[in-house]
């Protein structure tokens, strides 16, 4: 696969799960929805760090940015430093097996919420509320899933 | 490759600067952004491109739901569409008649005031919008509404339903506006309890059905069923909108301040379409803010500092022509 085409699957992709993230949902669901987009920008990261890299992270922090609200830049920043981590750490990660990547995952998720929970903290938004950890643990449980779906887009490296 | 560079970074395809470097000019630029926009009101502008950007991505994701409405109403039957229109007639006319006692009411209280001249109405303009997104963000209560800049939609301009108070617009785009629900952490509305006067701070609970008053001392005068109004002090918000109805007040021995829920009036979480308010600067009870926009003042979010222990949060921005106490932006 050229790496044009694989860019035009990434940001398809990409859209696709800033529509899941964005989507309305009752309040329940919205609670234990995992973040699409930041395992789609991961996955990505990950396996094709040349093609999809910080930029891919920059610009969707800034679209869950614009859609949710929140302070601009917030989740630009957050996003953009687990994709540093992610495509710094890329060889580490693809070697392992699934089970073992879904651990990395849960860790970068705890990173990318922990950092919106001091930004939110520090800027006087701070939802102080557990819930709000619950969608790390979900996101590291589909990972398997999402890796799956999004390794049919993309040729055995 | 320099600073970062580790083997990891070593540049296969041969381009680019390193994933190091790269991620301190993006942590910068965010640095940057979320600066802008806590700070200066100019990022009002980027977010306003931002949210034109973003609007069909919103249309499109409402549009299922939006489909499924449309169909649902367009193959209603005749029969149930009978007994929507009786229905219909039925509460205008009770409206009529309420009506017919408001304006007598209206009278007497001119009379009772001393005002020659009877008042003119309390909204000037209203404007109908629909609701084409809610946040996903858990715990934070906000609407998206498809009337924009474009349609004069304006920061703080209340939004109503029949039945009640249900936010202020925050963002403004051109053809869409974001909504703070007063059921989101972030609100906070001055209300006043009508059975007895008393004012307090009505504040989300980041549930739809819910609205926390934290300001209660054990020994205040309030009871489960008593019904909330808008002050009028926060101005943003007329006095004697509906607010909310009181549903269980909690006291402990060891402690100063009631623990008091409400549930809202308004249907936060079923309104599909709400209404935006332009108030009559004329009117006693229009709040301050419509009189300072009828003067062309640039209307301003005011930030209050989110000070810890302070009931009112009433800090006002010095220069600042519009105030709002009721969304608890910090500064």
């Amino acid at each position: 696969m050229s790496s044009r085409e694989s860019l035009l699957v990434i940001l398809l992709t990409a859209l696709f799960a800033l529509v899941l993230s964005i989507l309305p949902l009752p309040q329940w669901l919205t609670i234990i929805r995992p973040a699409f987009l930041v395992l789609v920008v991961l996955y990505w990261s990950t396996m094709t760090p040349y093609v999809a890299g910080l930029a891919l992270g920059f610009v969707s922090g800034l679209a869950l940015d614009v859609f949710q609200g929140s302070l601009l830049g917030e989740h630009a920043l957050a996003l953009s430093f687990v994709t540093y981590l992610a495509v710094r750490l890329n060889l580490l990660m693809r070697a392992k097996p699934l089970f073992e990547q879904s651990l990395y995952v849960f860790a970068a998720l705890l990173i990318y919420e922990l950092l919106l929970w001091v930004i939110d903290g520090w800027t006087g938004r701070s939802l102080s509320s557990w819930l709000r950890w619950i969608h790390t643990a979900i996101g590291a449980l589909l990972w398997p899933v999402v890796a799956g779906v999004l390794g049919r887009f993309h040729a055995p490296r | 490759m320099v600073g970062f560079g580790t083997s990891v970074s070593r540049p296969i395809y041969g381009r680019g600067p390193s994933p190091g470097l790269r991620f301190t000019v993006y942590a910068l630029l965010s640095f940057t952004l979320m600066y802008l926009d806590q700070r200066a009101d100019w990022s009002a502008r980027i977010r306003y491109g931002l949210e034109a950007a973003a609007y069909p991505v919103q249309v499109a994701v409402n549009s299922p739901a939006a489909t499924w409405r449309w169909l649902t109403s367009s193959f209603a039957t005749r029969n149930a569409l009978r007994a929507q229109n009786l229905q219909l007639q039925q509460h205008l006319h009770e409206l009529e008649l309420g009506q017919l006692r408001l304006q007598a009411l209206e009278q007497e209280n001119a009379h009772l005031r001393e005002l020659h001249a009877a008042l003119p109405p309390l909204a000037k303009h209203w404007l109908l919008a629909e609701v084409i997104g809610v946040e996903a963000v858990p715990l934070r209560q906000r609407l998206i509404i498809n009337k924009g800049a474009h349609a004069g939609v304006h920061v703080n301009q209340p939004v109503v339903d029949g039945a009640g108070v249900l936010g202020q617009v925050v963002h403004v785009g051109p053809w869409s506006s974001e909504v703070i629900l007063i059921t989101d952490p972030e609100h906070a509305l001055p209300v006043q309890i009508t059975r007895n006067e008393l004012r307090t701070i009505a504040v989300g609970s980041g549930s739809a059905d819910e609205l926390l008053l934290p300001y209660l001392a054990v020994n205040s005068d309030v009871k489960s069923g008593d019904v909330l109004v808008s002050s009028g002090l926060g101005g943003v918000f007329p006095a004697g909108f509906p607010v909310g109805r009181i549903i269980g007040v909690r006291r402990e021995a060891n402690q100063l301040l009631a623990q008091v829920r409400a549930e809202p009036l308004g249907r936060i979480a079923s309104s599909r379409e709400v209404m935006l308010i332009d108030f009559d600067p004329a009117h006693p009870a229009a709040p301050p803010a419509a009189a300072a926009l009828a003067e062309g003042a640039e209307p301003v979010l005011v930030p209050i500092k989110p000070a810890a222990g302070s009931a009112t949060g009433t800090a006002r921005k010095p220069g600042a022509a519009a105030s709002n106490a009721a969304a608890r932006k910090p500064s």
